[in-house]
């Protein structure tokens, strides 16, 4: 199982791949909507792809007023 | 009409299947004038069905299958009228859509649901009348109605019920939370998950090969396995208006369509 930290790796480093965004350019306090430029539809497709990632189910309710990468990776990691 | 093109769907019958392609931007939002057009597609299932053996129905569009009804049409609609008169137009638009719906769900050829994407509220409601769900590993679920005052209106519960053990129905209408298509195929609604973008060419491959089968014991099997919840489907018509007149539909339509949050299609 990853730690938190590399759990936020994880997300962070897909989430650059995926939305073609410099890896660089996040750190884990970013908003993601305004740093990868996403509206709900697509931060719906994020939440796909990470319960993919880390075999996980996240209801989408446990991301209402989520909005960067940190506190996304906390409850990530409380599902793991 | 063996083929046809629309504004928010066209179709075409090719090799004894037809494909009712969805590409209505920016999320396939089905209105009145997806309605419309569905509804000759309706007309047509006879003489496509004297043909061909199978249905694909599937988006181009990249966000996905659809994201359901119109809602923004939907609350426009109901502004400015008398609630009476609100509730005759939602009656009479659920009635057409379940008479389309209806004639996806009993037709003669088998049917097949190729999704990616978003698939929720009435595009879910759509996809449960194919004989078979074959979805992409981006494909998304969801019943978002209960945070609109509503209940699905196009034969959502009556059709998961009749597919579905009553525990999941719940999870999902209750919470109004999305599930991937791993879960929704743990769960026996979806058939197959494919890699992403595959979804269409897999439902392709499936009609082929369901076309080697004798039609006849085909449309039999069909009839007897899958039975149309035709008492449920008009209880639901009859719910679905008792909610429409509450206050909170309303409430609950205004936020979603005068909404700038960057979450609205979040339950």
């Amino acid at each position: 199982m990853p730690n938190p930290d590399q759990t936020l790796t994880e997300i962070l480093n897909l989430a650059a791949a995926h939305f073609k965004v410099s890896r660089e350019k996040l750190t884990p306090d970013d908003d993601f909507f305004k740093t990868l430029g996403i509206d709900s539809l697509q931060t719906l497709d994020l939440l796909t792809r990470l319960e993919h990632h880390f075999h996980i189910e996240l209801p989408d309710y446990e991301l209402q007023g989520v909005s960067d990468f940190r506190t996304l990776a906390d409850r990530i990691q409380a599902r793991l | 009409m063996q083929s046809f093109r629309g504004q928010a769907l066209s179709w075409e019958l090719k090799d004894g299947v037809v494909e009712l392609a969805l590409h209505r931007e920016p999320n396939n939002e089905l209105g009145s004038m997806a309605l419309a057009e569905a509804e000759k597609f309706a007309d047509s299932l006879d003489q496509l069905s004297r043909t061909a053996h199978a249905l694909i129905i599937y988006s181009t569009l990249p966000s996905g299958f659809s994201a359901g009804a119109d809602l923004r049409e939907l609350y426009q609609r109901s502004q400015n009228v008398q609630p009476v008169e609100t509730i005759r137009i939602v009656r009479d638009q659920l009635e057409r859509t379940h008479r389309v719906l209806n004639a996806i769900d009993a037709s003669p050829l088998i049917t097949i649901a190729a999704l990616h994407g978003i698939v929720f509220g009435g595009g879910f409601e759509l996809a449960l009348t194919c004989d078979l769900m074959i979805a992409d590993k981006t494909a998304r679920f969801c019943f978002p109605e209960l945070r609109l005052g509503l209940i699905p209106g196009w034969g959502g519960i009556p059709r998961l019920k009749r597919d579905l053990g009553n525990a999941v129905v719940r999870d999902l209408l209750l919470t109004g939370r999305s599930l991937n298509a791993i879960k929704v195929q743990q769960v026996g609604l979806v058939s197959q998950v494919v890699a992403e973008g595959e979804s269409l060419r897999v439902a392709r491959a499936t009609a082929a090969q369901l076309g080697k089968f004798d039609r006849h014991t085909a449309v039999t099997a069909k009839k007897f396995i899958k039975p149309i919840p035709y008492d449920e489907l008009r209880q639901e018509i009859d719910l679905f208006c008792e909610l429409f007149t509450h206050p909170a539909v309303d409430a609950g339509l205004r936020k979603f369509v005068e909404s700038t949050a960057a979450q609205p299609y979040l339950p």
